[in-house]
């Protein structure tokens, strides 16, 4: 261990306390040369949900296979319990995973990959079988005990392998992108009751995804990652109302993000306007990204309207209709229960506490414009491993 | 559908003409020769002269030698096939071209040239000699058979399981890892469980022509370990007596047949293959 890993380590015996379970301090990881992780800092605590969410390959599941120990961090510290991970043997770090795609054992029935974890603890039978049946109930499979995984829907495998490891009442549950092979329905089931397993058992999850609803539905926070690096961390309503840059704006949620300039404290010029806003901090006319979302914007007559804009598309999207308006050639995405036609001149309104601004960032420019109808919100949030639709017929 | 019947009918012609002709066929001819004297009467002398003392013995050593060539062959495939599947693909394909390699070549070529390596004057005694160490006494051993057994079969026991474990799920492991297990486990627990039928078809394919061969003991054991096969080769080829011939190849069939039915219920439920026989 180098001197100034030794300190590293120092420092975060002292900040001990407050609950924390697993630490994570300039954790950089590359793998053929290319760095996947860049000084990763991240705290997480007891019985919390936390999701880490960004786009395939910024660094989410590495981070999870190092919190794991089934990767080693290139610099940094893993702190596990205020111990350095690397010194904790895997079997005694109290981590257990549900893996992508479930990788439950082909040889085993449900009832001993479910019993796995204890068998290998050499824990007397009676008190297996037990905690083996109350688990299954848990995750309503009583009755599957004799079923090989096989047979199992990929619903019912999923549960399966929540229960294998949930099983060995972990301290933390760790879940590879858990949903990501199951059909929309299942998955919004399966979100409500991986919310309540957490809640009821107390355990902190962390959760890796690419989808920003399943992170701010199931989340008591939020990690959002984008190049191996962290860009926000905090609570969903936080990451989706205040965004700290762009990037996270974008990838959370549909939003305009327009070139800005800072006038003074509240006062934010875009768009050939200027806007009172709720922001200050910045400097005279510094140049900023100013977000709004698409709900955010009121439809009202030109005559009272602080911009005006052309509607080029109106799309019907059940509570609501999505229309796109050439505001002096940046389109913006309005959501809203008025209909307009395509070809209409639209009033729109924004109330201050509904801009927010943002200083300018690496990811600048690269988003919230729907000229091109986001094509990269495609590419950003394409999943890890393509969806398979399920059968569902046991839900 | 009848034309796809008929099409699928006269695609199978070509096997089932090949099938009767060569393999129903001699069965046959093995049957009839099995339970007939020389003057063709019906007899069931071949049958049971088979099991006297002089063939029961080597009825037994041709059964023990290919169970510990069998046996010797998995020690050393299991884990040449392991470390082999955990190699970058590009690597794997180069080291299973290894193990093919000897495959391509003639048997008889091969056992000829072991003959060159551990006969008395061979490769090693004389390498032996020039560094003043005292020779070995190797060719004419029964070690000499098992040897030539299982550098012959060897490829047949790494293909097999190589396949099985080459298509191992790798996040299987790390499960098991995840759960608790240590490396010993983790092999005892997932990997082995999950290879067995790639063991299972690698056993057969090497027990099986293991017990029925018949060049390799009469050539690296000096002719002093006759096995079933040399038995065999010697009623049709030298004394003309195929009648007992047949009697004992059939016999060797059931006691192959026998083998195989047995270690098939290992295999039994365990559905991701590597079967081949």
């Amino acid at each position: 261990m180098s001197g100034g890993t030794k300190a590293l380590v120092r420092q975060m015996y002292d900040k001990s306390g407050e609950n924390v379970i697993i630490s994570l301090r300039q954790v950089s990881k590359a793998f053929d040369g290319e760095t996947v992780l860049d000084h990763i800092d991240l705290d997480i605590h007891g019985n919390e949900f936390v999701t880490i969410l960004g786009p395939s390959g910024c660094g989410k599941t590495t981070t999870l296979r190092i919190i794991g120990g089934f990767e080693t961090p290139d610099e940094g510290v893993v702190m596990f319990e205020n111990r350095n991970i690397a010194e904790v043997p895997p079997y005694k770090r109290n981590i257990n995973t549900v893996f992508q795609r479930y990788a439950l054992f082909p040889h085993l029935n449900v009832y001993e990959n479910v019993a796995f974890g204890l068998r290998l603890k050499k824990l007397p039978e009676d008190e297996i079988r037990k905690s083996v049946k109350e688990m299954l109930r848990m995750v309503n499979l009583t009755g599957f005990e004799r079923r090989s995984p096989a047979t199992l829907s990929g619903g019912q495998q999923q549960r399966v392998a929540i229960a294998r490891a949930l099983v060995n009442k972990p301290k933390v549950l760790r879940l590879d992108e858990p949903l990501g092979a199951l059909d929309l329905k299942l998955r919004k089931d399966m979100q409500r009751e991986l919310k309540s397993m957490q809640r009821l058992t107390g355990i902190t999850f962390i959760y890796v995804t690419h989808d920003q609803e399943e992170a701010l539905s199931m989340s008591d926070k939020v990690i959002v990652m984008a190049n191996g690096k962290i860009q926000q961390i905090g609570t969903p309503v936080e990451i989706y109302n205040e965004p700290k840059n762009s990037f996270v704006a974008d990838f959370i949620g549909e939003s305009n993000i327009v070139d800005g300039i800072m006038q003074k404290d509240f006062l934010v010029s875009f768009a050939g306007q200027t806007f009172e806003c709720t922001d200050k901090g910045f400097a005279k006319g510094e140049p900023v990204d100013v977000v709004i979302r698409p709900e955010d914007i009121d439809l009202v007559p030109v005559s009272e309207s602080m911009l005006t804009g052309k509607v080029t598309q109106t799309t019907f999207k059940g509570d609501y209709y999505e229309i796109i308006a050439d505001v002096d050639n940046f389109k913006w995405m309005i959501e809203s229960t008025d209909c307009v036609e395509v070809g209409a001149t639209i009033g729109l309104s924004i109330d201050p506490y509904e801009i927010h601004v943002m200083k300018k960032s690496e990811y600048s420019d690269m988003f919230g414009d729907y000229s091109t109808f986001s094509d990269e919100m495609d590419t950003l949030s394409s999943p890890d491993i393509p969806v398979v639709t399920e059968v569902t017929e046991d839900e | 559908m009848n034309k796809k019947g008929l099409f699928g009918k006269l695609a199978a012609a070509p096997h089932i003409l090949w099938a009767v002709l060569f393999i129903v066929g001699p069965l046959i001819f093995v049957l009839y020769y099995a339970f007939t004297d020389r003057s063709g009467a019906f007899t069931l002398k071949n049958l049971t002269s088979a099991f006297s003392a002089q063939y029961l013995s080597v009825f037994i050593r041709s059964v023990v030698y290919s169970l510990i060539a069998t046996l010797l062959c998995l020690v050393i495939a299991y884990p040449v096939a392991y470390s082999i599947a955990q190699a970058s693909p590009k690597t794997q394909k180069i080291l299973i071209m290894l193990i093919m390699l000897p495959m391509w070549m003639n048997f008889l070529i091969r056992v000829y040239s072991l003959m060159s390596i551990i006969g008395n004057a061979g490769i090693i005694n004389s390498m032996l000699k020039s560094m003043g160490l005292p020779e070995l006494s190797m060719i004419n051993t029964p070690g000499a058979v098992i040897f030539g057994m299982v550098y012959s079969y060897l490829p047949y026991m790494v293909l097999p399981i190589y396949t099985v474990m080459s298509k191992m799920d790798t996040r299987l492991i790390e499960a098991a890892r995840d759960l608790g297990c240590n490396s010993g486990q983790v092999l005892s627990k997932v990997i082995l469980p999950l290879s067995v039928s790639g063991i299972v078809s690698g056993v057969t394919m090497v027990f099986v022509p293991s017990i029925s061969t018949f060049y390799i003991s009469q050539k690296l054991g000096g002719g002093n370990f006759d096995l079933i096969g040399d038995t065999i080769e010697r009623q049709f080829l030298l004394s003309n007596n195929y009648n007992f011939g047949a009697a004992i190849s059939l016999e060797l069939m059931i006691l192959i047949l026998f083998c195989m039915t047995f270690m098939n219920r290992f295999s039994d439920g365990n559905e991701s293959g590597g079967m081949i026989v």
